[in-house]
Parts: structure tokens; sequence; C-alpha cells
């Protein structure tokens, strides 16, 4: 079967058996940290009932197999979570799933607005500074990388709304559409994109500095190399050279850092949607751990784990388009 | 000794010296050293020369900066100090900062070196570990940490470390592979110096520098966490934070923006000077490395 499979395939479904144990150990890791918080499912919903005599509370404990031992738990736990069953959440007064289908579009959507920024700006901009290194254009964008790389996303959001929304009232404080206004059709998107523009901004700046950074030293590193000096040998205008011969495998580490932080970015996303009142992931996050809703909290970790496998398998992907000299089988 | 003195080499200078040589031969690194002391002189004198302690009343609610010399920077809708809050924040984020990084550390060289040092099932066990570590989303599972411990210090500093031990750990394991099989390696080896011998006095030592260069990194990490942390108000409520008093400063932004700004620049140049010190101490400690 293999052998009629195409390499690339084969290479991507490799990858995809290697994610499995990471997949495993994520499932026991949330069933342990929810057996490490106080309280469980039973003691939840006795509290909103107000309490229940001992009896009661023991028959819903074996209702909910929580009288059973340890493995057997677990075992429930993780075939539950394996069909995105993530239980009932207390605070929503819905399923898990549910209330996390709901949220996930706006995530996603700014953080694909997010990283796209943040790619192709660094990447123009790290290329520049390379291409002119030591200059004074070169100094000016290292300043700026390093100042947004120390701006915590917070502050930087805070800053924005004050300049773009106190002072100059240009854009909507928070929110993704504006309510009761009912846009349709194109003026829809719009509102979406204007509520979207500072939040994005305050996401992006700091990966935007790593990818600047990266790709500087990368764009500096392949120039130097033996190919590119015969491709000018030959003739290659500067520019040429740019574009055809040192960007595709200046962009190798970048792409994987991209992968790498993905994670990382979803984290970040909590206090941007929190700031500007963003019903997603993040936002959803911080309420679950303020109201203490461990079962979506777990749900979230688990569905950011799966993003987060898909993007990563997503890059290995790219990696290998990008790269020729990786063995694929 | 034949040879005529000329020929023999000026003595190497000490250490330190060719550290400190290399190290300010970058202006930026400089700089950042600069701003570093500023800090660390923050954290040490914070209730020495200041009106003691930042979350008492110390004047009229939300003075402006430079309006009255007992709250020089002003105070915020409560009547608490800012620069009382600023120098006791650079001490808490400072502290956070260096524990996390040491617990940091800490988890990343033993599975790192294990894992490494050993290779086979045992890296194969590790690696997967570290693996679900980074694809979690570390800010989510602090604040899972932290809504699980509660917001103590202590327990945010040590949920700090417990999520950035990955990328050490990956730097280690990557170090060990290449150097578990050199020579003195198998030396030590033949001359039955046990395994723990040869992870932490022979292989740990040449493995430390690039660690040392990644821990700058770490510790700035750690207090942009600590500071997201308490701007949503989980941090520690007994404490001064620089990201409480941005969170705080968000009710006023709009009459008192200072209030947020201050504290705001406090935390940029201090992870800022993080950034140039990890700079100064790549060009000191790898100096062969091209950059």
């Amino acid at each position: 079967m293999t052998l009629h499979m195409p390499p690339i395939l084969t290479y991507a479904l490799r990858r995809l058996i290697q994610a499995i144990p990471v997949v495993i150990l994520i499932m026991i890791g949330t069933f342990l940290l929810l057996k490490l918080a106080p309280g469980d499912t039973v003691d939840a919903l006795v509290g909103d009932m107000g309490g229940a005599d001992a009896a009661f509370i023991a028959r819903l404990r074996a209702e909910y197999g929580l009288d059973q031992p340890i493995w057997v738990q677990l075992w429930r736990y993780m075939v539950k979570l394996a069909s995105f069953d993530f239980g009932w959440s207390f605070v929503y007064e819905q399923p898990v799933a549910t209330v996390l289908m709901d949220r996930l579009g706006t995530t996603l959507m700014l953080m694909a607005a997010s990283l796209s920024i943040a790619f192709t700006a660094g990447i123009v901009l790290g290329a520049i500074a390379a291409r002119r290194a030591y200059s004074a254009t070169d100094n000016l964008i290292s300043i700026l990388g390093l100042v947004f790389y120390a701006t915590p996303s917070f502050f930087l959001s805070l800053m924005l709304m004050l300049v773009f929304s106190v002072k100059l009232g240009w854009l909507p404080v928070g929110g993704i559409k504006t309510i009761a206004a009912f846009y349709t059709g194109w003026d829809h998107v719009w509102d979406v994109v204007r509520h979207l523009i500072m939040p994005t901004t305050a996401l992006s700046l700091i990966y935007l500095a790593f990818y600047l950074r990266l790709m500087r030293a990368s764009v500096m590193e392949v120039a130097d190399l033996d190919y590119v000096r015969t491709a000018r040998a030959k003739g290659a205008r500067e520019g040429r050279l740019m574009t055809h011969h040192i960007m595709r495998n200046a962009l190798l580490p970048v792409v994987t850092l991209l992968g790498l932080q993905f994670s990382t970015v979803l984290g970040g996303s909590i206090v941007v949607e929190t700031i500007f009142t963003l019903p997603g992931l993040g936002q959803l996050a911080y309420q679950s751990v303020v109201q203490r809703d461990m079962n979506t909290l777990m749900g979230i970790i688990f569905l950011c784990a799966i993003i987060v496998v898909v993007v990563n398998f997503l890059t290995d992907l790219l990696y290998a388009r990008l790269d020729s000299r990786i063995e694929l089988a | 000794m034949t040879f005529a003195d000329t020929e023999i080499a000026p003595p190497e200078p000490p250490r330190y010296v060719m550290f400190w040589r290399r190290y300010k031969r970058n202006r930026a690194a400089l700089l950042g050293l600069v701003l570093f002391v500023l800090v660390v002189l923050m954290a040490l004198t914070a209730g020495l020369i200041d009106p003691g302690d930042p979350l008492r009343r110390a004047g009229e609610p939300l003075t402006p900066p430079f309006m009255n010399w007992d709250t020089p920077l002003g105070t915020d809708q409560l009547g608490r100090d800012v620069l009382s809050g600023v120098f006791y924040g650079a001490r808490i984020s400072l502290l956070i900062g260096v524990v996390a990084t040491l617990v940091a550390i800490v988890i990343g060289v033993v599975i790192g070196a294990l894992a490494g040092y050993f290779g086979g099932w045992v890296d194969d066990v590790l690696m997967r570990i570290t693996e679900a570590f980074q694809t979690i989303p570390n800010f989510v599972l602090l604040l899972t940490l932290v809504a699980i411990m509660g917001s103590k210090i202590e327990w945010i500093t040590l949920a700090i470390g417990i999520v950035s031990w990955t990328a050490p750990a990956r730097m280690v394991r990557a170090e060990f592979m290449s150097l578990r099989h050199r020579e003195f390696v198998d030396a030590a080896r033949n001359l039955g110096v046990s395994n723990t011998s040869i992870i932490f006095r022979e292989i740990l030592p040449n493995a430390l520098p690039p660690i040392v260069v990644y821990a700058s990194v770490i510790m700035a990490l750690s207090i942009l966490m600590e500071s997201a942390l308490a701007f949503l108000s989980l941090g520690d409520p007994n404490y001064a934070s620089w990201g409480n008093m941005i969170g705080q400063g968000r009710a006023v932004l709009r009459s008192a923006p200072y209030c947020a700004v201050i504290p705001g620049i406090a935390i940029i140049l201090t992870v800022l000077s993080f950034s140039l010190l990890g700079e100064g101490l790549n060009d000191a400690l790898n100096p062969r490395q091209k950059k």
C-alpha cells in the first residue's frame, strides 16, 4: 500500500502517527488537572441545587462513575474526549462542546489575521534589514523589533485604546460587531474588520518582532552561501537574487518558528480577547478560570492542543514543500 | 629555556577580563546593563527612599505627576503612590523572574540531560512529555494552574517555572547528544566515573553557555507572564505589581492615563534590558558564533 502512495502522503501520515502519543499524554494531563482541582462534577451539581442529602450525593457519584477506580475513570474520560464530548458546563448550562464551537470562529479569525500580518511584515522587514545590514535602516528596524518584543500585549492594547478610541474616536473600544446595528453584506464585514484592527495589532507586534529577528539572521546566513555568490557572478540582479534565490531557503527557520509559536499565540489571545471583550476562546478561558468552570477549561486545553497539532502538521507539510532536501519517506 | 623571551606569548588575561572585553564591544548590551542595574537598584531600595508601603494611601487620589513632591509620580484613584508602586513592583518582578527562571532551568536541565545522555526509550518518553507541554498554550496552562493552586505568590512563581521549561530542555538535550560521544566523556566512562558524575560534572559545564544566554529570555518572558496575570487581577493581591497597577489604571485611562503608562514603561524597559543583556552575554560566551 505504501508503495503506491506519493512520498508526501507517507510523510504526512508518519507525522500524524507521531502526534498520537502526545495527544494521549495531554488527555491524561487534563484528567490529572481535573482531579487536582477542588470539587468535582457532583459538587458542582449539588452546589447548583443548593445542597442535598448524603445518600443522594452517593447515588449521583455512582451515576457519574466517580465511585469507580481511578483507572476506569481515566479510560472513560479519554473515550469521551476522543469523541469531543467535554462534559457539561455548569456556568453556561450547555454542553462544553457547544460553548467552544460558538467561540472558535472569533479566535481563529483573530489568530489568522495576527499571524499573517506578523509573518508578512516580519519577513519583509527582516529581509530589508539583512540586505542593508548595519545601516541606519537596519538599526531603526532592529530597535523597533526590540521595543515590540518588550511591550506586553495588554499594555499595548490599552495604549491603542487610549489613542484610537478615547482620543481620536476612530475605532470601537471592544466587541466583535456593533450591537443592534444589524449590518448586512459588506457593511457587516467592514464592521467586523474595524473591531478587529486593534486586537490584531496588539497580538501581532510581539510575533512580528520574533519573525523579524529570525528572518534578518537567516537572510544574512543564506546570502553568504556559495550558490548565491554563483548566481550573482552569473549576473543576477539583486532584486531577483532576493526573490528567486535567497527567500525560499531563508524562510525555512521562520516557517518552523511559526508552527512552534502557534500555541503561544493562542495563549496570548486570552489577554487581548479579555481586554477587547471579543467573544473567543481566550476570553472564555479567562472567564472559566474566574468562575472555576473546570470542564470548560479542560475542553479549551484539549481543543487548543488539537488545533496546535493540526497547525504543526500543516507547517511540516509546508516545510517539506519548501525544502527539497528533506527526506520524505 | 633557551628560546628568546619574545617568543613567549603574553599571558592571557583572566577569564572575567576577557568576558568583559567581549561584552562591552556591544554598545546596546552596555545600555542593557545600565538599565538592568537601575532596575536592581530600584528593587533593592524600595521602601528606603520612598514613602514606604505602596498599597497604603499616600496623598489625594489622582494627583498628577510632578505636582506634589511627596508623591513625585502622582497617585492612583485610591491615593496610592505610583513611584512607590514602581519600586516595589521592580522587586516583585525581579524576584518572580529569577526564581521562575531557576525552576524552569532546573527542570529543563534534568529532563534535557537525561533525554540527551541516555537516548533510546528514555529520550522518547521525555520528549513526548516535552511536546505535550509545548502543545498546550503555556498561558492557558498557567491560568489553569493558578486556578487550581490559588494566587499566592509562591504558587504563581512555581507555575510560571512549570510552563517555561520546554525550550531549555530541548537545548540541553541537543547539547548532550552532541557531547555524549566525545573523547573526554568516553575517557571518563572508562575510568569508571558514574553516569551522574558524567552528566553533571563532565558534560553539563560544557552545555551551559547557551543555557545562560537563554535564561535571559526566560526571565523576560516570566516577567511578562507575571504582569499579564496581575493585569487580569489573578496575581497575589498582597504585593504591588506593575501588571496590577496597569490593570487598575485601566479604570481611569481616560482621565489619568499616567496611572497605566508609568508602570507600562517600567515593564518595557525591564524586558528590554534583559534582551540586550542576553545579546551581550551571547557575544561574550559564544564569541565564535556568527550572528
